[in-house]
């Protein structure tokens, strides 16, 4: 159980990435001083050039709430969050040891669950658990990975506590933003962009390419076949599935145009059936395949485990991963670094309270007013309880389902998440973000340098989530602290 | 003993449909009380099906017809050799520890009346389990065409009435409530004769640490012996299933199963 | 290609294509219905501009009188109606969302600006004044969808498909408004026709801008059966039944060699109207009947749409 102290510490001392109201950091020395200069109506301009640019590329997400149009726009902070070399260093270090781990993991849970038996996290969480799925057990997929793309959310809360908020190993989204806002700062903000030296993005779509042929099925002869299937154009991230698939120049797929035949899954083309070696699949493990998993699910294929579990063909990510990304589990994911990699983690967890505990329980429930609440199966920040922001009547409610189903609920401080400057109504103000680097796994590990930065655009808010108010920045890493070449005459 | 086993299903269509697939749960596999002679499963065409062990351990055949068609048959067809062990389930393929088979499932989630009805068992983990057999079948009379695939077991209680599928979801059900792993068997019986009738069957095994996995019948109030052909497992009805489909097209579905298992010495003599 | 992705381009354009041709038949039809009033005839203006966009049985299921209000509001804006403009409009750019990675960038963007604008006319019914001015808008915006797929679609498959699209709808079109106004086309006995008939001929050439056409060809007063000849025959008009088997056979012919030559039920059926076009005289079919002949051809048509839809687009 973590100190009640250092989670009071957490709670108070809010960090300004940049530095202020000491000195300014010299990764944000530049911006700085752009920003200085700036006339307020030119920022305002350019601030609506953005919205346009976005509006025309068409870059939408649907949100879950009703009464607000479903093509609603995401709004683009256009003040860069700009990460220190050296910082993204040990992100990047902690990062590609984090999803190793992650990978062993369910490898062994669907093998002989040595880390069970040697009694390093509890059994029945592991075995009970929804995302424990029994149809993946001995199950060999090709370089024993199952998270090929994960999305790791990270929070800072000061110059060197980065803290692991989540693993996403399932479908991770975003990813189409962080290309989409970085070629919206080139074009916004040439000069700005040409006076540092940022680390490239707009690779990630080749590397992810890459990452999915190197993780074909072992009797797949000469170049494999991908494709990327998606739920359909109703789906909230619909945009960035046709826009990697596009990037990537594989085909965009439904559920209906895939067929599968003696266990070889064909694609339905103009010209016939077409063999199908690896799917990049954006569809929830219930819809793949009806005849597995739900039954009256119209997205999926029927059949298509069977042609995966026969081997025939891939899925990235791998059926079942979702083991290593719950939220009752993430507690555990220290000590798996340890347990299989027999290294000490780089990257912290933030001290989680599990409710099945009783003495945690017991914490949790005299400390609501402290701390954040999470369904462990929930996600998008619904169904969660952020105490301080609680009134008395809404902690009270929450109380009496912890103590119902404590099983499904973890707990942990709230966060005094780091800030950056952002562009609001009042002006330029300090607003909470946080950062989901995207990993890729197949044959090797690659990291492209940054990730998506969400901000929460409410004044004092904690939460991020686009479904909730949240935006998003263009994250830069730095390759070089100096000023670019040409400054120097 | 020795059993023959031939099951064919025969499809037709009210109208051509274009695609039909199939995963089928119908091949044992050799355990101490089963060894498997021969076993063949064939689809239209007669060719033999493809196949791939599934999380459980079960063999899993698939069916598929990909173009216009108005029927298709499935047909099984095996011969193994039983032993008597007491309903003890020794030497087979065990995927999954036994801690993992007391998760719910939609069809084995409990009620009030099933709770009570498990923990008012006495006596130690086995007597417990044949007291709840007997309280199962007592309970659901054996009654065919009141209950359907997708019946849970809280339905089928409070009902009275089922098949073997019934009461094999319920004895799970109470099994686990009482904090005994308990799993869904799908397979064939011979029940006497060469008669056709309830020839396809399922049951329920439970895990006593003092026996390992040890099989239990609801339906006819007995443990598994020699007259059982054990062809799948799984969490309930639904992870077992012998047969799992899905068509493309609008006909109308029909089909005639005839399962007959026989004891081939018997004949021989 | 994905058959799903060529269904859609291929519906994608057709749409577009009914939406254009529903606003052109819907301005004639205006300007026939205000003609006929000032010439005291009673007119039946609106029942066949129903009747030429197909959309008279859906009419008649909603409406019991063909009431100018009611029949501009059900083939512009109603959401009821399959065929209305605005539907097609939006029936086209979910097509166009379901294979965004199929267009460029241009025509996405004349697609959707074009949708999200019409979503916004068409909150509130159409009126006879309100009309016209959406409905040239619709017709430019249809242009400007096929400029940008004609001038930034790479020359494969996925073109050819969409070109079909175009070609099959156009030609069904000029077919129906040939056919719901065939009867002013016939000869009569006093040999030249009253004021009525002759706005009447002025008005199908105008619904598929032929009328200046009509001239550079004939140099000659409207005759009935040139104006039939024009829009059937004559291959330098570029809406004429013939010019779209020309490229409706000649896609069908590109898509055939694309995929290694084979060729199946769609191209004979093709080849078969096209010739029927190519060797046609326009006194024989005349003689024939020119009603038989088009409701042939629109049948033809549509044998044609589920016979491609068969080899490729499933």
């Amino acid at each position: 159980m973590p100190e009640a102290d250092d989670a009071l510490a957490l709670l108070t001392q809010i960090f300004d990435e940049t530095g202020l109201p000491g000195d300014c950091l010299p990764q944000y020395a530049l911006i700085r001083q752009w920003l200085d200069e700036m006339p307020r109506e030119s920022i305002e301009h350019k601030r609506r050039e953005a919205e346009l640019l976005f509006r025309r590329i068409g870059i939408t997400f649907a949100v879950y709430t009703e009464g607000v149009s479903p093509e609603r726009l995401i709004p683009f902070d256009i003040i860069p969050r700009v990460l220190a070399p050296a910082e993204w260093n040990v992100l990047q270090r902690g990062l590609t040891q984090r999803v190793k781990a992650l990978n062993a993991f369910i490898y062994d849970v669907y093998h002989d669950r040595e880390i069970l038996l040697a009694g390093k996290i509890p059994s029945a969480l592991v075995l009970q658990n929804d995302g424990f799925r029994p149809e993946m057990q001995g199950f060999e997929p090709a370089q024993n990975t199952y998270v090929h793309i994960a999305g790791i959310d990270m929070v800072r809360v000061g110059p060197k506590d980065f803290y692991v908020l989540e693993d996403n190993c399932r479908t991770p989204s975003g990813v189409s933003y962080m290309l989409e806002n970085r070629e919206a700062m080139m074009r916004l903000f040439p000069d700005l962009y040409s006076r540092h030296r940022i680390a490239p993005v707009s690779h990630y779509p080749e590397e992810l390419r890459d990452t999915l042929r190197s993780v074909a099925p072992v009797n797949c002869e000469g170049e494999p076949a991908i494709v990327l299937l998606t739920p359909g154009a109703n789906n909230s991230a619909y945009y960035e599935h046709s826009f990697l698939a596009d990037e990537m120049g594989i085909e965009l797929v439904e559920g209906v145009d895939l067929v599968v035949d003696d266990n070889i899954v064909y694609k339905r083309t103009t010209e016939g059936l077409r063999r199908v070696d690896v799917i990049y699949r954006r569809l929830d493990d219930d819809y793949v395949d009806p005849l597995t998993f739900l039954p009256d699910s119209m997205l999926g294929t029927p059949g298509l485990f069977n042609a995966y579990r026969a081997g025939n063909v891939t899925l990235a990510n791998a059926i079942g991963a979702g083991i290593a990304d719950d939220k009752a589990i993430y507690p555990f994911v220290p000590e798996m670094i340890r347990f299989y990699l027999g290294e000490e983690p780089i990257l912290a967890n933030v001290p989680t309270y599990r409710c099945s505990e009783k003495s945690d329980l017991t914490y949790v429930l005299e400390h609501l007013h402290e701390l954040v609440v999470k369904e462990t199966k929930g996600s998008g920040g619904y169904g969660m309880l952020v105490g301080p922001h609680a009134t008395k009547a809404e902690r009270e409610l929450f109380a009496e389902k912890l103590k119902s189903r404590p099983h499904d609920y973890i707990a942990q401080p709230t966060l005094a998440l780091s800030t950056c400057p952002t562009f609001v109504e009042s002006g330029i103000a300090p607003r909470h973000v946080d950062l989901r680097p995207f990993v890729l796994a197949g044959k090797e590990i690659r990291i492209v340098a940054g990730g998506l930065t969400r901000v929460a655009l409410r004044d004092g808010s904690l939460v991020v989530n686009s479904s909730q108010g949240g935006g998003t920045k263009d994250t830069w890493v730095l390759e070089s602290l100096g000023h670019a070449q040409s400054h120097r005459g | 003993m020795r059993l023959t086993i031939r099951h064919q299903t025969s499809y037709k269509y009210s109208k051509p449909i274009i695609y039909a697939t199939q995963t089928l749960r119908l091949a044992p596999r050799s355990y101490e009380g089963l060894h498997v002679m021969q076993w063949r499963v064939r689809g239209e065409g007669r060719h033999e099906l493809p196949s791939f062990i599934d999380g459980y351990g079960n063999i899993v055949h698939c069916h598929t017809v990909n173009r216009e068609h108005d029927s298709a048959v499935v047909t099984v067809e095996g011969e193994v050799e039983t032993y008597p062990t007491d309903g003890i389930v020794r030497g087979a393929a065990e995927t999954l520890p036994p801690l993992f088979y007391l998760r719910t499932t939609r069809l084995t989630t409990v009620d009030e009346a099933i709770t009570d009805l498990a923990l008012s068992r006495k006596g130690g983990p086995y007597e417990r389990l044949r007291s709840l057999m007997e309280e199962v079948r007592e309970r659901v009379d054996y009654v065919q065409g009141t209950t359907e695939a997708t019946t849970t077991a809280v339905e089928a209680l409070k009902l009275g009435t089922g098949v073997c599928q019934d009461h094999a979801h319920l004895f799970i059900a109470g099994a686990r409530v009482m904090g005994i792993p308990a799993r869904y068997v799908g397979g064939y019986l011979w029940a006497g004769g060469d008669g056709e009738h309830q020839a396809s069957h399922a049951w329920a095994e439970a895990y006593v640490p003092e026996f390992g996995w040890i099989g239990f019948d609801p339906a006819n109030r007995s443990q598994p012996g020699e007259a059982y052909v054990r062809a799948s497992i799984g969490l309930d009805y639904w992870s077992a299933a012998p047969v799992r489909g899905i068509r493309r097209g609008e006909g109308e579905e029909s089909l005639a199963v005839r399962v007959r298992v026989k004891d081939s010495a018997q004949q021989q003599q | 290609m994905l058959s799903r992705t060529a269904d859609s381009l291929y519906w994608l354009a057709r749409y577009v294509e009914r939406a254009e041709n529903v606003a052109r038949i819907v301005l004639v039809g205006h300007r026939m219905a205000s003609m006929a009033r000032s010439l005291g005839s009673s007119g039946d203006e609106w029942l066949s501009t129903l009747i030429a966009t197909g959309c008279e049985p859906g009419f008649f299921a909603k409406y019991s009188e063909p009431t100018p209000a009611a029949v501009i509001d059900y083939l512009v804006r109603d959401p009821d109606n399959h065929s209305s403009v605005f539907t097609s409009l939006e029936t086209a750019r979910r097509n166009a969302r379901e294979v965004r990675t199929a267009l460029t960038a241009d025509m996405w963007d004349a697609l959707n600006e074009t949708w999200l604008k019409a979503r916004d006319f068409s909150s509130q019914p159409m009126t006879l004044d309100t009309a016209p001015s959406f409905l040239e808008w619709v017709r430019e915006r249809s242009q400007l969808f096929n400029g940008a797929y004609d001038s930034t679609m790479l020359r494969n498959d996925a073109f050819y498909f969409t070109r079909l699209g175009t070609f099959l709808e156009r030609a069904d079109n000029t077919a129906r408004i040939l056919d719901v106004k065939y009867y002013v086309l016939l000869p009569q006995d006093e040999g030249v026709g009253g004021a009525l008939d002759y706005y009447q001929w002025q008005s199908i050439l105008r619904s598929v801008s032929a009328l200046r056409a009509y001239h550079w060809v004939y140099h000659d007063r409207l005759q009935p059966w040139l104006i039939a000849e024009l829009l059937m025959l004559r291959r330098e008009m570029p809406r004429s039944l013939i010019s779209c088997y020309d490229q409706i056979t000649r896609y069908l012919d590109l898509i055939a060699e694309a995929y290694g030559g084979e060729r199946g039920e769609c191209h004979r059926l093709a080849g078969e109207a096209h010739a029927r076009l190519r060797y046609g005289k326009i006194q024989k079919i005349f003689q024939s009947g020119l009603h038989e002949f088009l409701t042939d051809f629109v049948d033809r048509s549509i044998s044609l749409g589920s016979e491609i839809t068969k080899l490729y687009l499933t």
